[in-house]
Formats: C-alpha cells, structure tokens, sequence
C-alpha cells in the first residue's frame, strides 16, 4: 500500500494534496454548531448529483413525456420513488443548509478580510444554485412547473427595450414549450453543474489559502507553536472529519423524517398544483416559487409604484435583482474593526436580528397571496432587508466593540 | 444569539397549512393505506362507476392486483373491461376530442387526483351533488360548482334536493353509538340503494382507493423509513462515542 502510495506520489503530488487539505489543515478548536453547514452542503451536492444521474436515466425531457415519465420513476422503475424524493427532498435541503451557512457567514463576519474572495465564489454559487433549481422545477412539467416558469422567465420581459427578446431568447418560443423543457435539461443536468463543482472548489482552495475563520473572529496564525502550528488550530482530519460525521448523523435523521414521511412537505417541496401536468390554457388560481424563492418573490410583488416612465414590474425586477448583488459588496460594507458578532456592538446585533426577521416574514409573504395589507408589511421589510446593508458602513463605525480575546474561548 | 437560532429554524418550517383556494368546508377523511377490503372495495366501485370516462393513465392493473391482493385471473375477469393485458397502463378508450365535446372538458385523469386536491376534498365532492335543473345535465355540486360531470353514482345515493350539508362532519353519539349526520341531505328528490351510511362507507372506500393510486408506495415507504431512521440513531451513537474519543485531548 505504502509503495503504491510512493509510486503515485512521485507522479501526482496526493501526500501533498491531502496534507495542504485535511491532514494538515488546521482549523480553529472552537467551531460551534453553524459549522456543520459547510460540510452538510457538499453532503447534499453529492446527493443531488447521485440521485440526478440515475433519475436522468429514466426521465425523458419532452413536453410530451415528461410529466408521465416522472411517474414512470414514481411507480415503475425499481427504487425510483426513492431516487425522486431524495433529489426532491434534497433541493429543499441544499438551500436550508446554504440559507443557515450563509448567516453562520453574516453572524461571525467570516467575509471580512482576508475572506472576501471565499465569500464572493460562495455567491456566485448561490446564484447557480438559484439558476440550478429553477431550471430542476421545470423537468417534472406540473402546473407550476409551467407557470412558475412562466413567471420569471417573462420577469426578464420587464428590461426596457430588449426585455421581450431577451425573454423570448431565454424561452427559444414564444411560450414555454418543449423546447424551453429541452435547453433547461441540458442547463440542469451538464451546464450548471460543472459550474457548480468548478466554484466549489474555487470556494474550498480560496478557503484553505486562508484558513477558516471561527466564532470568535479570531486570527488563529498570529499564535504558534515553535513548529509553525497555530496553537488554537486542530488537524480538519481526523478531528473535523469525526465531528462532521455527528452532524452527517443528525442531518440524515431529520432530512429522512422528511423524504420517508413527509415528501411534500405539506406542498412545500411539491407544490400540489404540480401533480397535474402543465396546461397552457389553464392558469392555476395562484401561483407561487418554491419556498427558498419566496423571499424574493415577496420583495418583487412589493413594488407596486411606477417611477420614470418605467413600469413598476421593472422596478421590482431591479429590486430583486438588487437584494442578491447587494450581497456580493457585503465585504465592503462592514467597516467594524471585529469580525464576530460576540465582540460587535448592539447596533450590529439588533440589525442581524432585524435582517433575518425581515427575510423569514419576506419568505412567508411570497408564499400566500397578496392583500393591501401584506403588501405594506412586505414593502416595510424589503427597506429593513435593504437598510441593513446600506447602513452598515455607518453602524459598525459608530458602535462601541468589545475587546477581542488574544485566544479562542471555548 | 438563541433568540437567532428559534428564529432560523421557525425559517425552515414555515406555515404547513398552505391549502390555497378552498373556500368551501370539507368532510375529512382519513386514508388508511393498510386497509385492503376498503381499497378492493373502493377498486370495484373504481372500475364500475368511473373508469368509463376517467383513466388512470400513469399506472399498472397488475401492480394494483399485487398490492391489493387480488387474484390476476380475478382482476383480468371482473375489473378489465378494456381488453387490455394485466401489464399495462390503467387506460380508457375514450376519445379525448369528443369527451370535451361531451362534456365541455374531457375527463381528467384521476391517478394523481388525490395529490392535486386532497382526500377531504375527493370525499366530500363524490357525496356533494344535488338537483340544479339550470345545469345541462341537471346535477351541481357544493364542492365543485357548475361542475360538467353528471351524477354518475344517483343509483346508490340518490339524488338531492337541495345542497347537501358538506363540512358538518359524522359524529357518532356516545351514548347510543348512533351514527350523527349521515344523513346529509335534508330532502330527497329519488332514493338510492343505499342508506346514507352506507353511501358513505363506499365513497369512504373510493377514496381511499383513490388516495392508494396517487401514493402507492406509502406504506412500503413509511415502513423503509422506520428502518432508515432506527439506522442512522445507531451511526449516530457511533459518530458521537468516535467524536469523543478523538477530541477528549484537545483542550
């Protein structure tokens, strides 16, 4: 084993690979529970690319076949049900483990320098993610497979001047048809996954370079030992591959409660609508993203005003639009001279409390419909949303921090 | 910072009553997958009384025989009535064009009808119709209204009068173990052949066969996912005795 290890190493640098990345990584000694959400999404991307291979297997991307084809997985080929319902299961489970690796980001400033380029590629794969969902929702071609679709494929219609081309390019019909089904299968299952894997691991090198950051914020290589190990770091393995496997535990028991029992998640993870293949004469009586759009959604219904001449859809395609840049210059935003949210001010805190308040209700109005009144509250917190970045220059200036301890605590 | 970590996961479970659009009161109904006489029953009246207009396209006679415990030759003799082979697909021979000439739309197909509305909503609108002689086939429905499908089932039921009380729910007396609200139509136009409790019991069945073919793989499921969870309490006993083992020396 030892020579073959040799043999290999001589010709392709692996010791040194698994050295520099798990072996003798070293990562702080104080990771808390948010930690496990970085681990779990590459988890749930390997799920998502095992059930999505042999789910391709059996699926048939034609208007015609699609719909019936899904059942055929459902009910025909062997283990099928369970295929679905994990890569089903799984999308839901990506954006909860993504959306809770994201705050743990925001809560303990891990895209302060030297991190912004880590934070960045995380971004960029939220984004795909976003893109790699929307397309996995047309495939099953449900009710709201088609009109979800619809939906946002004619938001791009909104753009003054070009949006109508645009929308028809992106479609390649003048509605969405087969041929929209075509081109968002060869996206879903080739595009944006090498995509994906390639940002993942610029995300992952970015990461090592660097180091991780931890709850205390600290910068563990300013403290080490006589051999150059930060005296507050830990080998990732074998301490972080055996703490990650708990985590691997507990996220399976509850991610099975769900794909066993609960599939639809009470139309959550299915929409209902979806079980009736799609009909483009029949609108369904309303229309609603999956839940991990929903906050968005809400901020896009929220502009109801027309400004310069230009149609208030527009509008809130730019406020939408703007709710996800505005995240990528989150690493210029905050001028705090900490990065954890343990040593910031109150200030920052009561506006991280504000801000995720503000997502959670945003989420829950894009899923029901809208009335004048829920209206008013989603426009009040698409501002709290927007307030939170905006200000933040000016906060985590003004606020009185707390001194950072020279070691991490517990 | 526990106040952040309440509010995160009130994120990842948000309002499960999603039901949009049903402003009408449902009858509830509990499907019970295990039940095998109710799910043949509900199979018999299936295949009696709606398969003449309703296929059930996306799945298999010889997988509802295995599941349900029916007898091939049983089911090829007695609920086969397209010529088809045991293998296929739960087709039906009419011509889709001319259904929506008939009826204004054609039938829908009925395999994932339990999915799309739910079994409180099968339940009530199978007992939901009553006379309205302003509608072309003479028959309405407080579930579904200005519905085009006729009152294919009068023969058992009857026919109403007047709307049916949908929504009030059965209720059996404690005392004399009656029964409460079978009976939901006040006034009947004719008299089915069966009694209102009767009636119920077999759309009670119809449902639950209905609810069967849109999720056939519940029980098997539930009962896998038992096992998948017993499975991962005992890796997790592991990881977390693994875990301390290695981290006992860090400090």
């Amino acid at each position: 084993m030892n020579k073959l290890v040799n043999w290999v190493d001589e010709r392709l640098p692996i010791v040194d690979a698994w050295n520099k990345h798990l072996g003798k990584y070293y990562a702080p000694k104080n990771f808390n529970m948010w930690y496990f959400f970085g681990s779990l999404a590459m988890l749930v991307l390997v799920n998502q690319l095992i059930t999505g291979i042999w789910l391709t297997m059996s699926y048939n991307p034609s208007a015609e076949g699609a719909f019936a084809s899904v059942e055929y997985i459902m009910r025909d080929v062997e283990w099928g049900w369970l295929l679905r319902y994990l890569h089903s299961t799984g999308a839901s489970a990506f954006f909860v483990v993504v959306y809770l690796h994201m705050f743990r980001g925001l809560m303990y400033g891990s895209y302060q320098k030297p991190r912004e380029l880590i934070w960045i590629f995380g971004m960029l794969i939220y984004l795909v993610l976003m893109a790699e969902a929307f397309m996995g929702y047309l495939l099953p071609w449900g009710q709201m497979s088609y009109w979800g679709a619809q939906v946002i494929v004619n938001l791009f219609g909104a753009i003054p001047v070009i949006g109508d081309d645009l929308s028809l390019w992106i479609r390649g019909d003048y509605l969405i048809s087969g041929i929209t089904l075509n081109r968002f299968f060869a996206l879903h299952v080739v595009a944006l996954p090498i995509v994906l894997l390639g940002l993942v691991v610029l995300h992952i090198l970015a990461l090592h370079e660097v180091g991780s950051n931890n709850p205390d914020g600290i910068d563990i290589k300013k403290n080490k030992d006589e051999n150059g190990v930060p005296k507050d770091g830990i080998p990732f393995h074998p301490y972080y591959t055996v703490h990650d496997l708990m985590g691997v535990g507990v996220f399976f028991f509850i991610f099975f409660i769900v794909v066993f029992f609960f599939p639809e998640m009470g139309g959550l993870f299915l929409e209902k609508p979806n079980f009736e293949p799609a009909n483009a004469l029949k609108t369904p009586d309303h229309i609603a993203p999956v839940w991990y759009f929903t906050p968005f959604y809400a901020m896009l219904r929220a502009v109801t005003v027309d400004l310069f001449g230009l149609d208030a859809k527009f509008w809130g395609v730019v406020v939408m639009g703007g709710a996800i840049a505005i995240l990528f210059v989150l690493p210029w935003l905050d001028r705090s001279p900490v990065r954890s949210m343990r040593y910031k001010g109150w200030l920052s805190k009561i506006a991280l409390v504000i801000f995720a308040v503000s997502f959670i209700v945003l989420g829950y109005l894009g899923i029901v419909p809208a009335t004048a009144g829920r209206t008013t509250v989603a426009q009040i917190l698409t501002t709290f949303y927007f307030l939170y970045f905006i200000l933040m220059p000016f906060y985590t200036r003004m606020e009185k921090t707390k001194p950072v301890p020279e070691r991490v605590t517990g | 910072m526990r106040k952040l970590i309440v509010g995160l996961f009130i994120a990842i479970l948000p309002a499960l009553g999603l039901a949009a659009g049903a402003s009408v009161e449902l009858d509830t109904m509990e499907p019970d997958h295990t039940n095998k006489e109710s799910l043949q029953r509900g199979a018999a009246l299936f295949t009696n009384y709606c398969m003449g207009c309703h296929s059930m396209e996306y799945a298999r006679y010889k997988r509802v025989s295995e599941d349900l415990g029916i007898p091939q030759e049983l089911y090829e003799e007695n609920l086969i009535f397209t010529g088809a082979k045991i293998g296929e697909l739960m087709k039906n021979s009419m011509n889709k064009d001319m259904a929506a000439d008939w009826f204004g739309a054609p039938p829908p197909d009925l395999t994932l009808e339990s999915r799309l509305r739910g079994e409180d909503w099968i339940y009530s609108y199978l007992r939901g119709f009553y006379k309205d002689d302003t509608r072309p086939l003479g028959v309405n429905n407080v579930v579904f209204d200005n519905v085009g499908m006729p009152h294919v089932m009068a023969d058992l039921q009857g026919l109403c009068a007047v709307e049916p009380r949908i929504g009030e729910g059965a209720s059996v007396d404690p005392l004399s173990g009656d029964v409460r609200n079978a009976d939901i139509c006040p006034e009947w136009e004719t008299e089915g052949s069966m009694s209102p409790a009767e009636f119920n019991s077999a759309m009670y069945d119809l449902t639950n066969f209905m609810s069967y073919m849109g999720d056939p793989v519940k029980v098997e499921r539930e009962r896998l996912g038992m096992f998948a969870l017993i499975f991962v309490a005992i890796f997790f006993i592991f990881a977390y005795l693994l875990n301390r083992e290695y981290w006992k020396d860090v400090h």
